[in-house]
């Protein structure tokens, strides 16, 4: 058994071990504080998307079946995707239009990949209060600048998905998109 | 008295051990041991193996069994890079939601997709696809072959039972009653299976020149299976070698500790 | 007003709080300056084992069921979906699924402590019947919890466990009804005991606070099983058992750890990785291993409502065994007979467990029938004769001071001379 405290006290004129005990608490405390983090991590990434979500968090589009002045809606993340090919007076409408006259100025080409202006893909939410605008089809109404036309409050947008009336405040997001190849795009 | 009563208790427990992995059997013997590459605490998967094994069941056993809880992209898993997982799943056609009639409509697979079902149900609603029971039984005389992704875990002998039932197909015994449409299996429990023989020497031709022997195809099937069974194993293991060090580690420390703490005690 | 506590802790926040709900002051007293024995071995380490473990079953089991669907058709598969796509998903289930059996191991063991060294007896009669309730609550969470998976043992044991209650005369089929919420089990079922299974813990909590509380009352018992007579019997719990505490802790968490990384089914069943069918039983219906001696128990009776009182007495037994034990000598140390037969009693309880896991025929019928008639007796004649007829062995005079009949002043400094090993 250890010799007491006091004994110690006389021998060495300071208090026995307290520097080792004190490191020793130490790194006990400190590696036991890795292992919390360490399970701490694993529920935290837990609770991150798992590997069926992540796995769909991209979506590959054909488009070949779409043809000119008509548009699909795809599901990409639970959102609803308009994916339009534009006639060359549609892309010439958007193209045209000076920046100030918009109320969320944008250039066309901005909002197109370069060498695909004929393909428009965008957020089909209404910037306003979330609808989804009408005019993929040619037989919907597409307002007064040939886009596209929410009917919740009469936001209208052009055929850059940028809007051009209210309520609306801002255009119509572009989601990340790539071209793999002229016939199909991944987006996500 | 205590002493004894000690061992004795010990042995029983020992015993209750032993005893209780055989007792599931009735009947057919105890498959032998095979050498698994995934065993022991070091433990992984041979990919190589697990690959032909996927080979074995993409051209035998998917014809009448279903991996419904594999997805194409979880062949990342034993080493199929995303090129190849790509081509792999396009190469087969699956259900892909309804049409506008309201029919399934089917086209080619993705990795996020269920491995193809040979049965599919397809449910609309939660977008997955099951099995469907009675297409499968009417096509195997009422028989109903079980899925294959947990089949590894589902039985007793594990990989050792799978690969045993795969080479167990042997001339029954002359005394031997075989009831119509079985198939003698010397592991089988009751011996009758209604599986017949499924591996046949050269039936696959393995990619890497490895020769498809029953005993070759049995091995690297099973190895797949326990992969589709366990695919964190490799994971698990590592982490656990990591782990049980940490506590090895932290038990000195603390022991260390308490030492310090408990010294001037009498105790 | 009503008078305010006066808290006196260093640190401003602290105080204010704790002037306003006294929650520092409690931990400081109940936790931190609390009296214990100072003579404790590992095996008092057990309680502070199984409330570590009870934490993380809850913790494992919330992000679980953050994921787990409880619809008979969607159960099985969400189970996959965690193991095989949820990040760490096979981590949280397996610790759960083997955090059970840890359960069981610790409580089993800290049950034995109290069996051996008498923490049974006056006064702390009460704690040990709270026990005996958590005991029972966490049979019956383990219970639904191994139905939430929906494989074949999940759906069997199910089927067979609450099919018992039909035992009971006139009302036991209503009962049995009334529990499946239908005509047998199926997805009511299975949606309740998600319900339950959820609820349960967090009942235990209650439980276990009581259960602290009343030990905190009385005090704890000790290896010697003699009164604490002074404080220098005892130490403060901080930081004495709260270090001696993560020791084991550590050694707990050690093995737990091995049996989730290197042995995650070694415990269960293969048949609950196949889907639940209820027009395919499995050749053997066996429980999970913390089950088996009361199983065995079950079936050692020929007749069904019989068997059902045997299984429910051979716990509720342990309610009255305060009263059953009728020495007057706590530790099983200074009682040489009662020292020997708990061990024949463990060793039946282990042999119970061992015909549990086998069919009802052969050996296992007549070694089942031994074993459980030896169980009651132990209980009903064996304590109560034994606690009149047995010549305990002196009792030290105090925990300090372990030497037998006395023998002077001690000189200050040295250490006590050591109990003889029992």
């Amino acid at each position: 058994m250890a010799e007491s405290s006091a004994a110690s006290v006389a021998h060495h004129g300071h208090p026995p071990d307290v520097t080792k005990r004190d490191m020793l608490k130490l790194v006990a405390g400190a590696t036991a504080g890795i292992g919390v983090a360490a399970v701490a991590w694993s529920l935290i990434d837990y609770m991150n998307p798992a590997q069926d979500v992540l796995a769909l968090s991209a979506v590959e589009v054909d488009l070949n079946p779409i043809v000119a002045g008509q548009g699909i809606t795809v599901l990409w993340q639970g959102k609803p995707i308009f994916v339009r090919h534009r006639t060359p007076q549609e892309i010439k409408q958007a193209a045209d239009v000076p920046l100030n006259q918009l109320i969320e100025p944008q250039p066309d080409n901005a909002r197109v990949q370069p060498g695909h202006d004929q393909w428009i893909v965008l957020v089909g939410i209404c910037t306003h209060l979330g609808c989804v605008p009408l005019g993929n089809k040619s037989s919907d109404p597409r307002g007064e600048w040939g886009g596209w036309f929410c009917p919740c409050h009469g936001s209208q947008y052009d055929t850059s998905g940028r809007v051009r009336h209210g309520p609306a405040p801002a255009n119509l997001p572009v989601p990340p998109y790539a071209f793999e190849s002229d016939t199909k795009i991944k987006i996500g | 008295m205590m002493r004894a009563l000690r061992c004795l208790l010990l042995g029983a427990f020992a015993a209750g051990l032993a005893a209780a992995p055989a007792m599931a059997q009735e009947e057919a013997p105890a498959p032998p041991p095979q050498h698994w590459t995934f065993d022991g605490l070091f433990g992984t998967y041979d990919l190589a193996s697990a690959q032909r094994g996927f080979q074995v069941y993409s051209e035998v056993c998917s014809v009448c069994h279903s991996l419904q809880y594999l997805h194409y992209r979880d062949l990342a898993g034993i080493g199929l890079t995303e090129g190849q997982i790509k081509s792999v799943a396009a190469a087969v056609t699956v259900p892909k939601g309804l049409d506008d009639d309201g029919n399934v409509k089917e086209g080619p697979g993705t990795p996020a997709d269920q491995f193809k079902n040979p049965y599919p149900l397809y449910d609309p609603i939660l977008n997955v696809v099951r099995t469907n029971e009675k297409a499968s039984r009417a096509a195997h005389n009422g028989a109903l072959p079980p899925d294959l992704t947990l089949m590894v875990n589902a039985r007793e002998g594990h990989g050792d039972y799978v690969y045993a039932i795969l080479n167990g197909y042997v001339a029954p015994p002359a005394d031997f009653k075989l009831q119509d449409g079985m198939n003698y299996n010397k592991y089988f429990p009751g011996h009758q299976i209604t599986m017949p023989q499924p591996l046949h020497d050269q039936q696959v031709t393995y990619a890497d020149g490895t020769p498809g022997t029953v005993e070759q195809m049995s091995h690297d099937v099973v190895t797949f299976l326990a992969w589709a069974g366990n695919p964190e194993l490799a994971e698990r293991k590592q982490m656990g070698i990591r782990w049980v060090l940490f506590f090895v580690i932290m038990t000195g420390l603390t022991y260390a500790v308490k030492r310090t703490v408990w010294a001037d005690v009498d105790h | 007003m009503a008078e305010q506590h006066k808290s006196e802790f260093a640190n401003p926040v602290i105080n204010w709080i704790d002037t306003r709900l006294p929650i520092f002051t409690m931990m400081q007293k109940e936790y931190g300056t609390f009296p214990t024995p100072k003579n404790f071995n590992y095996f008092w380490n057990f309680g502070a084992l199984a409330m570590v473990t009870l934490v993380i079953m809850i913790a494992t089991g919330i992000f679980l069921a953050m994921n787990y669907q409880p619809n008979t058709e969607l159960a099985f598969g969400s189970i996959q979906h965690i193991m095989r796509d949820v990040n760490y998903g096979w981590l949280i289930r397996y610790i759960h699924q083997n955090g059970a059996s840890m359960f069981f191991i610790v409580t089993y063991i800290h049950i034995f402590r109290g069996l051996y060294y008498g923490s049974y007896k006056k006064p702390r009669e009460l704690l040990w019947m709270i026990g005996v309730v958590i005991l029972l609550i966490m049979m019956a969470t383990a219970f639904m919890g191994y139905v939430l998976p929906w494989g074949q043992m999940s759906y069997w044991g199910a089927t067979v466990i609450t099919n018992l209650f039909s035992a009971f005369p006139i009302v036991g089929h209503p009962i049995v009804t009334w529990l499946w919420g239908g005509f047998s089990v199926d997805n009511p079922t299975l949606n309740r005991f998600f319900s339950l299974h959820y609820l349960l813990p967090f009942v235990l909590i209650g439980v276990v606070f009581l259960h602290v509380a009343a030990l905190h009352i009385v005090g704890s018992n000790n290896p010697l099983g003699i009164d604490v007579k002074s404080p220098q019997d005892t130490l403060p719990f901080h930081p004495y058992y709260t270090v001696k505490d993560s020791v084991g802790v550590c050694v707990f968490l050690g093995i737990f750890a091995a049996v989730v990384f290197f042995a995650p089914n070694m415990l269960g069943d293969p048949n609950n990785f196949i889907p639940a069918n209820p027009l395919q039983t499995p050749a053997d219906i066996v429980p999970e291993w913390y089950f088996l001696p009361y199983y065995a128990i079950l079936r050692s009776v020929p007749d069904k409502l019989l068997g059902v009182c045997m299984l429910f007495g051979s716990i509720l037994i342990l309610f009255v065994l305060p009263w059953l034990d009728t020495s007057p000598v706590r530790s099983a140390r200074f009682r040489p007979i009662y020292r020997q037969i708990i061990w024949v009693w463990l060793l039946a309880v282990v042999v119970l467990g061992i015909c549990g896991a086998h069919k009802p025929e052969g050996i296992w019928v007549l070694l089942s029938r031994v074993c459980t008639l030896y169980y009651f007796l132990h209980f009903l004649v064996i304590l109560p004769l034994l606690g009149k007829l047995e010549r305990p062995l002196p009792l030290p005079e105090s925990i300090s001071r372990p030497v037998i009949g006395g023998g002077g002043p001690m000189p200050s400094g040295a250490a006590a001379k050591p109990m003889e090993k029992a």
